[in-house]
């Protein structure tokens, strides 16, 4: 509690939090010294009988100062963001060969399509489980998204990602989970009177269990479709 | 109608004040009278904004238990005392509308751009006194417009107060049709009061300034005023324009925001936020240069360095227009871009810093007079710092990505607007009250005020920001849905109770205000021993302010002038005039 | 003296920059203006390039020559309505009521023509939402087939209808509010209160009409000759 992050389970989370911290300690001083600063003058400069104030318009020094140290602080922290950012959303940022899957959201939920036994997505063996999102760990995942109706937030806080998406328009969402383990997917950007409810999870697998996982629902699915699937064609 | 005739024929009298009632307290074109009318009207909307955060910090601390009172409510709303969540995402939309633009926003602009701008540049009133009268009772229609919105099928409109398309265009979506509409209409209503408004303030500023009156000789609050009035006159119309494209497509079909037929939802973020970014700066510099005005008088010395903090107010108004993508990271918007938006966004740190180092530098060495509008001055500085601080954090594209969206932001941004505008709002109140109504505020209760507000205040916000780092996302109906943010239950609740606390705590002030009004004690020409031209006419100043148009000799701050009897020299005395007799050999 | 306390400053004040109150005023609204039709113009462009297949080729659903016309007639009225300054600067009172009726008139002509435009365009099938279903317009589209000596219409013209009526239609609620201004300030002028010396009101709704006028001229180019 208290300022600190939560533990989290992507490759992200070390840099994001890094990051992170580095703002905290760099605003905590200047919080500090400000605040004190505010105390320290409030009783060293309060009025008293005989007291007079001295009569500064301003200190080109000081002023040339803090605004230079300033501005270089915010320059260091800008210039730190660029890489991290640029790694996990940067235009080329998806690693070659990443495992693919569709995610699509629409109001309460996110449905996730997988690739199918062919391991190829959007090919007629994919299935969809609804709020279910499985991957192996240490394998670098992509999402490919979009939204049906109004505009949803995919967040998974473990990961330290978040992606809006948008009706109309492709996302690529990309991670690399280091633990096996259930985890919570939230929608961020209020998309309706249920917004509060449209949570799903995502679970890392080791890679064995993954591959059983998927080989048990394709089944299941495939099953399940069959005979709709030789109507339709 | 007897009152408008009356109006058409109104000619601006300097003394003789034979006007009726309607004229002079209702349809009245005096810049003083029509301020505190905005006044009146805004601490209705902060005490009904309030409300609704009450309502919404009830649900988050107490989820699924019955609200006092809220049997009261119809069953559109709550069942059985219950919130339902539709009524749950109105109350977070209306809170966030109705405290940016009809309580923060005209208190800032509407009361104070009114009242202060003429008084202390020297004028007699603005430059267009009957337009400046249309657009307080625009504002109070687009106020009652806003307001019909909760009484309408369908309720009132859901989609945040950022009214994100395409939910805010379709209700089938949202469920929402009427309010939404309503919510648009209001808006665009209100941006013709706003604009109207702003026109009248630059043009006074730009050509009623007293003789002497150069434009390094303006006051600070003078400076944030005219800059912010800026930002309305230019930032307001794209609202409007955005408003309008979303009415249309809510009502006669067009297609801006649907994608279906090709429109573009994210254009709905960056005309909202084109406007929205600059719309922050209008919130906090007036108060910025209220804070200004109040810390030089209260700490007897002039603003310490009076022109960078001019040029930072200038700076952040022209940065306010390249940064708004940094509300946009995570929107899918072009990464790229929002490089070049971290990069804006961060320079901005540097005025804001500039100006708390000068506000410190103000007090530094001073001798500082602890009366509550220097207390909630002094508090502004501590808590917009913190506000200021935390916006690194978001500026910040890799660590935006998590806390996005989260209560670090809501944090954030009342920590902003609360502990900056309000603050500053508060001390700007105090201080003027005497020159709005010729009496003082009671400074106990006003002390109680500060120091329960504050202890009150920062038990609400400063917790958000733990639970953001948790990521707890905003807007949630019922947090406990989540297993991750299960343990943040007694953090809720915590805040729940001191914002109540905090709720409670602004009736005082509020009493404190009314009581003040009959009871308080008279307040002569210059209670605060002030430098500012509305200091040299009587309080309440008559209709035409001043008994013979003043000329300005000095800077605006002359406090403690070495040599001189008094320890502040106001702007229209000679500095030899008022030079002590030991001192006139000097 | 009802102008003077209408757009002039209250007694005793010279303005500081030696322009009196009212043009002042008008220049500083019109900025505000110029960023509403920015929002609307950014907007258009925007969608523009994010669906060029939606807009029709110039000249195909939009009459040009008509239009043509109708901007002619707008050129003119600024023209009137420099005549109309140039005469009351001249003290020249029948002059100025002349040219402020001639103003006015051709002002309400161009709305009449854009609501017959409007009208017009809604009966062949271009709506603020996209083709009328079963209109002369979307069954060409649905057949492919070339309209009015042009390629084929669009199959989808959403985009292209809303931006069409919002930006026209803005256009001409602005030069209606422009008319009824006007026709306030040509009621004044047959009333005798303008004169040599003070004559305010006809510059600053002047300096609004050319402004209005300006903004037609961009929007003429670029929604329907481009």
């Amino acid at each position: 509690m208290g300022w600190i992050i939560p533990h989290g389970v992507s490759t992200f989370t070390p840099e994001i939090d890094r990051l992170y911290y580095i703002i905290l300690v760099i605003t905590g001083i200047a919080f500090v010294l400000v605040e004190i600063g505010l105390i320290y003058f409030s009783f060293k400069y309060r009025a008293q009988p005989g007291r007079k104030a001295h009569y500064i318009h301003g200190n080109v020094t000081a002023e040339v100062i803090w605004t230079a140290v300033t501005a270089v602080t915010v320059v260091i922290i800008g210039i730190m963001s660029v890489p991290v950012w640029n790694k996990v959303k940067g235009r080329n940022s998806v690693p070659a060969g990443a495992l693919a899957y569709n995610v699509t959201a629409k109001q309460f939920e996110w449905n996730v399509g997988y690739p199918g036994p062919d391991g190829q997505l959007n090919t007629a063996d994919d299935f969809k489980v609804r709020n279910q999102l499985h991957v192996p760990v240490n394998r670098d995942v992509v999402l490919e998204a979009t939204a049906e109706d109004v505009i949803h937030s995919f967040f998974v806080p473990a990961f330290r990602l978040k992606q809006d998406v948008v009706p109309g328009m492709r996302m690529r969402i990309w991670f690399r989970a280091t633990e096996p383990g259930p985890y919570e997917i939230a929608c961020a950007e209020l998309c309706g009177l249920g917004h509060y409810k449209m949570r799903a999870f995502v679970t890392v697998h080791t890679q064995e269990e993954y591959d059983q996982w998927l080989a048990e629902r394709a089944a299941q699915a495939q099953s399940e479709a069959q005979p709709s699937a030789v109507a339709s064609r | 109608m007897a009152t408008t005739a009356a109006v058409v024929d109104h000619a601006t009298h300097a003394h003789a004040d034979d006007r009726s009632f309607i004229r002079k307290y209702i349809f009245s074109t005096d810049h003083k009278i029509i301020g505190i009318q905005f006044g009146l009207m805004s601490l209705v909307f902060l005490a009904l904004g309030g409300t609704l955060a009450m309502m919404i910090r009830w649900q988050l601390g107490f989820p699924g238990k019955p609200m006092p009172l809220g049997s009261l409510l119809p069953e559109t709303m709550a069942a059985g005392g219950i919130m339902l969540p539709e009524f749950y995402v109105a109350l977070v939309t209306m809170h966030g509308t109705i405290m940016v633009f009809f309580a923060i926003m005209p208190l800032l602009m509407g009361l104070f751009g009114n009242f202060l701008i003429p008084l202390k540049i020297g004028a007699p009133d603005m430059a267009f006194p009957r337009i400046n009268m249309a657009s307080f009772w625009i504002a109070v229609s687009a106020g009652v417009l806003m307001m019909a919105g909760f009484f309408v099928e369908g309720g009132h409109a859901g989609a945040g107060w950022t009214g994100y398309a395409p939910l805010s265009a379709r209700p089938d979506l949202s469920g929402v049709s009427l309010g939404q509409e309503l919510w648009c209409l209001s808006l665009i209503i209100l941006g013709l009061a706003s604009i109207l408004g702003a026109t009248n303030y630059i043009t006074t500023v730009i050509n009623m300034r007293a003789p002497g009156m150069t434009w390094f000789r303006l006051p600070l609050s003078i400076w944030a005023l005219f800059i912010a009035s800026i930002l309305v006159l230019l930032a307001i119309p794209i609202l409007s324009g955005a408003a309008i494209m979303l009415l249309f497509d809510q009502t006669i079909g067009t297609n801006f925001f649907n994608p279906a037929t090709g429109g573009q939802p994210l254009l709905w973020q960056h005309l909202f936020w084109y406007f929205g970014h600059p719309e922050v700066y209008i919130l906090i510099l007036p108060a910025m240069g209220f804070v200004s005005d109040v810390l030089a008088c209260g700490s007897r010395k002039p603003v310490f360095g009076y022109h960078s903090m001019i040029y930072a107010i200038i700076s952040i108004g022209f940065l306010g227009w390249i940064v708004w993508g940094h509300h946009m990271f995570q929107s899918g918007m072009n990464p790229t871009l929002g490089m070049t938006f971290t990069i804006s966004t961060l320079l901005i740190a540097v005025p804001s810093a500039i100006k708390v180092f000068n506000w410190m530098g103000t007090m530094w060495r001073g001798s500082i007079h602890f009366t509550t509008p220097v207390l909630h001055a002094v508090g502004f500085v501590a808590m917009f710092t913190i506000g200021g601080l935390s916006g690194v954090f978001m500026s910040s594209t890799p660590v935006d990505i998590y806390i996005h969206d989260t209560y670090f932001i809501v944090a954030h941004l009342h920590y902003v607007l609360f502990g900056g505008s309000l603050f500053g709002l508060f001390a700007a109140i105090t201080f003027w009250y005497p020159k709005m109504f010729g009496r003082m505020m009671n400074e106990f209760w006003g002390k109680v005020h500060f120091w329960l507000t504050m202890v009150f205040y920062n038990a609400v916000f400063w917790p958000m920001h733990d639970i953001g780092v948790h990521g707890h996302m905003r807007r949630i109906y019922d947090p406990s849905q989540y297993d991750f943010l299960k343990p943040l239950a007694p953090v809720n609740t915590f805040i729940s109770i001191s914002a109540f606390l905090l709720f409670a705590t602004q009736g005082i002030f509020a009493l404190n205000f009314i009581i003040s009004w009959f009871k308080g004690e008279k307040a002569g020409r210059n209670p605060w021993k002030d430098t500012g031209l509305e200091w040299s006419t009587p309080s309440p100043a008559p209709h035409g302010n001043f008994e013979k148009t003043p000329t300005v000799y000095n800077a605006p701050y002359e406090f403690s002038v070495p040599g001189m009897a008094e320890d502040y020299l106001p702007q229209d005395q000679k500095a030899d005039q008022s030079r002590a007799p030991a001192g006139a050999g000097h | 003296m009802a102008n003077a306390t209408m757009m002039g400053p209250p007694a005793e004040t010279q303005p500081a920059t030696g322009v009196y109150n009212g043009k002042v005023g008008m220049w500083i609204f019109l900025g505000s203006e110029v960023m509403f039709f920015t929002a609307l113009i950014g907007s258009y462009i925007i969608l523009r390039f994010a669906h060029p297949e939606q807009w029709a080729t110039p000249g195909q659903a939009l009459n040009i020559p008509v239009t043509a016309v109708n901007t002619f007639l707008l050129i003119c009225s600024s023209v009137t309505m420099v005549k109309a300054f140039a005469a009351i600067q001249d003290g020249d009172q029948k002059g100025l009521r002349m040219w402020l009726v001639a103003t006015v008139l051709i002002g309400a002509t161009f709305v009449s023509v854009q609501v017959y435009e409007y009208v017009h365009l809604a009966h062949l099938g271009l709506l603020p939402s996209g083709y009328r279903e079963g209109s002369d317009l979307a069954n060409a589209a649905a057949s492919g087939v070339a309209w009015k000596a042009g390629p084929a219409l669009p199959a989808a013209v959403g985009l292209y209808g809303t931006t069409f009526y919002t930006m026209t239609g803005f256009h001409g609620f602005h030069v209606t509010m422009g008319v009824l201004c006007m026709a306030f300030v040509t009621w004044k002028a047959f009333n005798g209160k303008y004169t040599v010396a003070d004559h305010r009101g006809v510059e600053v709704i002047g300096l609004y009409w050319h402004f209005v006028d300006l903004v037609w001229i961009i929007l003429f180019t670029i929604v329907y000759l481009m």
